[in-house]
């Protein structure tokens, strides 16, 4: 798989390189900063980008907006965008065009590793991942909503891993339930949230975070 | 304001000035007492009184010049009678309103008497006639001496020109009379550049104290924060990994634990310094700038808010910051005290008077907010305050609460 990475950090992108190196992936471009990004998406369109939210010369959000800009030239485009802290404004911006294969993340969730190069090839696949801080904050803007205060603790749970972009199968094993319990308790939240129930793991996410952005 | 406004307020001026010289009487007489050890309470009173008269007096010009005259008096300290009478005495300000009494209680027949009596001279010409025939005869037949004698009410109408003239000269002349009083008000009861200047380098210097307080304070609870924080967590993490590296060879399960664990402290240390640098300058303010900041803040706290932000151009770094953590500490206000269901947010910028950025976070919570319930509102306060910024919170009990704030700043 070949991944683009930026970071301006020489140690986090040297640390990111050696992950992927580690795991098979090709790292066929590292920049430290937003045009060279910019050309390096243009020019490889890699499977999945590994990007900084900021990046010089700007030292603002430049990371964030060449990656939507460069989903707008190339409609989904994977990217992971990696952050020292996570924003709701930006998981938003991020997510506006609809098209999945999106990810926005802490940085400090790199340390779990296993985890971190699953997220970026269901990234790569088209998911659409989002921090657990991100989902806390959105369910913590509904706790008074009565169709949230409806769902069951477990109903719950489930809810907020597939906001985080969870396959049914990998928040199975999370609850040490069977999946056939989790489509059972996903059932539950879609009726009780009044959503259409969908097959494929990413649109059930997609549904579930257009709910809670609402 | 209207003329008939103006025929008011001249009537209720000259009545003013005739108690301008009561007061002066009763303020000489007093202090002359004090002489004789008698008059303090008196003279106290008597500058209360002197004090209230002068500050109706500043209203009016201020209203009528379209700029607020400001009260010139030095704060008076807490103590003794005597301390008061003292620091009453020594004040400058005094002296001025004394002088004010003297020149009011002349003038004010000059400017606001000579046009109410211009004003009801004019009336009582127009009416002439009716006077005329109204009265016994004798009282009205000879208006201007023996030389003009009025036989009948016919040739009584030859006054009413008169009185149009005289009503003319009023409607003509209330305004610039009006105008020469609120200009004598002014220039005794405005305080003079030189008390004012006095003032603003005692504002200036408090306001600096505070500042200067604060960032130390500030600086103290970052240092406290990273020593026992992501300082502490570094230096465990360096023993568990120089232990681990000395049982590789003994005892990998035990490694593996060991290297959890260590992986488990650098997420606490960077979500303990996130949290930190979220406290000294929020990363989508540095992003953003404030429109962008206050949008994400309003999208990551728990109730609804709505947010209108116009402003255009961007604020200096400073004021963005201070701005910023103002609206925060509001928002959290609204949210963990008030119970609020609803809150809005209105960042404006106005070019008036050399520009002005005022913001306004309103919640329909339960309101009876004050600057004694805590200290976040006086903690705005003092932020704003280092760049003559001011905060008023309107919250009666039961709510709703607007606090407003503003800065004065240009745009960059």
């Amino acid at each position: 798989m070949r991944v683009v990475v930026a970071e301006d950090l020489a140690l986090l992108r040297d640390g990111l390189i050696r992950i992927f190196q580690a795991y098979g992936f090709e790292v066929v471009e590292a920049v430290d900063n937003g045009p060279s990004l910019v050309r390096a998406l243009d020019r490889h369109r890699p499977d999945v980008s590994v990007i900084d939210v900021r990046l010089p010369p700007t030292f603002t959000d430049e990371g964030l907006h060449a990656a939507i800009d460069a989903r707008a030239r190339i409609p989904g485009l994977p990217v992971l965008i990696l952050s020292q802290y996570v924003e709701q404004l930006y998981a938003r911006e991020l997510m506006s065009d609809r098209a999945g294969a999106v990810g926005y993340l802490l940085k400090d969730r790199v340390s779990d590793v296993g985890q971190f190069i699953d997220t970026v090839r269901r990234v790569a696949a088209g998911a659409t991942i989002m921090d657990p801080d991100v989902v806390a904050s959105l369910l913590a803007r509904h706790q008074d909503d009565e169709p949230l205060q409806a769902l069951t603790q477990r109903e719950r749970e489930v809810l907020s891993l597939m906001a985080e972009g969870r396959s049914n199968a990998a928040i199975a094993a999370r609850m040490f339930v069977t999946q056939k319990a989790v489509s059972k308790y996903s059932n539950n939240v879609f009726a009780k949230l009044g959503l259409q129930q969908a097959k494929e793991d990413n649109r059930r996410v997609l549904a579930v975070l257009a709910y809670l952005q609402a | 304001m209207l003329r008939v406004e103006l025929l008011g307020w001249s009537l209720v001026l000259l009545l003013a000035s005739a108690v301008a010289f009561a007061l002066l009487t009763l303020w000489s007489t007093a202090a002359g007492l004090v002489l004789m050890g008698v008059g303090l309470p008196v003279t106290l009173l008597a500058t209360v009184l002197v004090r209230w008269f002068a500050d109706r007096h500043r209203e009016w010009a201020g209203q009528w010049m379209g700029e607020p005259v400001a009260r010139p008096y030095l704060p008076i300290p807490a103590g003794n009678w005597l301390t008061r009478l003292r620091a009453v005495l020594r004040d400058p300000a005094t002296w001025r309103d004394w002088a004010w009494l003297v020149v009011d209680s002349v003038a004010g027949w000059f400017t606001a008497g000579g046009s109410f009596l211009i004003f009801a001279a004019g009336v009582f010409y127009l009416l002439y006639p009716l006077v005329f025939a109204l009265t016994p005869a004798q009282v009205f037949r000879t208006p201007f001496g023996p030389h003009l004698h009025l036989q009948t009410v016919t040739e009584s109408f030859v006054m009413v020109p008169l009185g149009l003239i005289l009503l003319v000269l009023w409607y003509v002349s209330a305004v610039p009379l009006a105008r020469l009083n609120a200009l004598v008000i002014r220039s005794l009861l405005a305080p003079t550049e030189q008390a004012r200047l006095r003032a603003r380098v005692a504002q200036l210097a408090v306001s600096r104290a505070e500042t200067v307080d604060t960032q130390a304070s500030e600086l103290r609870r970052i240092e406290r924060d990273l020593h026992d924080g992501a300082q502490a967590r570094l230096a465990s993490l360096g023993m568990s990994l120089g232990l681990a590296e000395q049982m590789l060879a003994e005892d990998p399960q035990a490694v593996a634990g060991l290297l959890a664990e260590a992986r488990e402290s650098t997420s606490t240390a960077l979500v303990e310094l996130r949290d930190l640098v979220r406290g000294i300058h929020p990363p989508v303010l540095a992003d953003r700038g404030l429109d962008g900041a206050v949008q994400a803040l309003a999208l990551s706290n728990p109730v609804p808010t709505a947010v209108s932000i116009r402003i255009p151009g961007r604020l200096p770094a400073a004021v963005e910051s201070a701005a910023y953590f103002a609206v925060a500490e509001a928002l959290a206000n609204a949210i963990k005290h008030a119970n609020a269901q609803r809150i809005s947010i209105r960042l404006e910028y106005t070019d008036d008077g050399g520009g002005l950025l005022s913001m306004v976070v309103s919640d329909d919570g339960r309101g009876g907010a004050s600057f004694e319930g805590g200290a976040g509102l006086r903690g705005i306060e003092r932020r704003l305050s280092a760049f003559d910024g001011t905060v008023s919170i309107d919250s009666p009990v039961g709510g709703p609460t607007d606090v407003r704030m503003s800065v004065p700043c240009v745009l960059s």
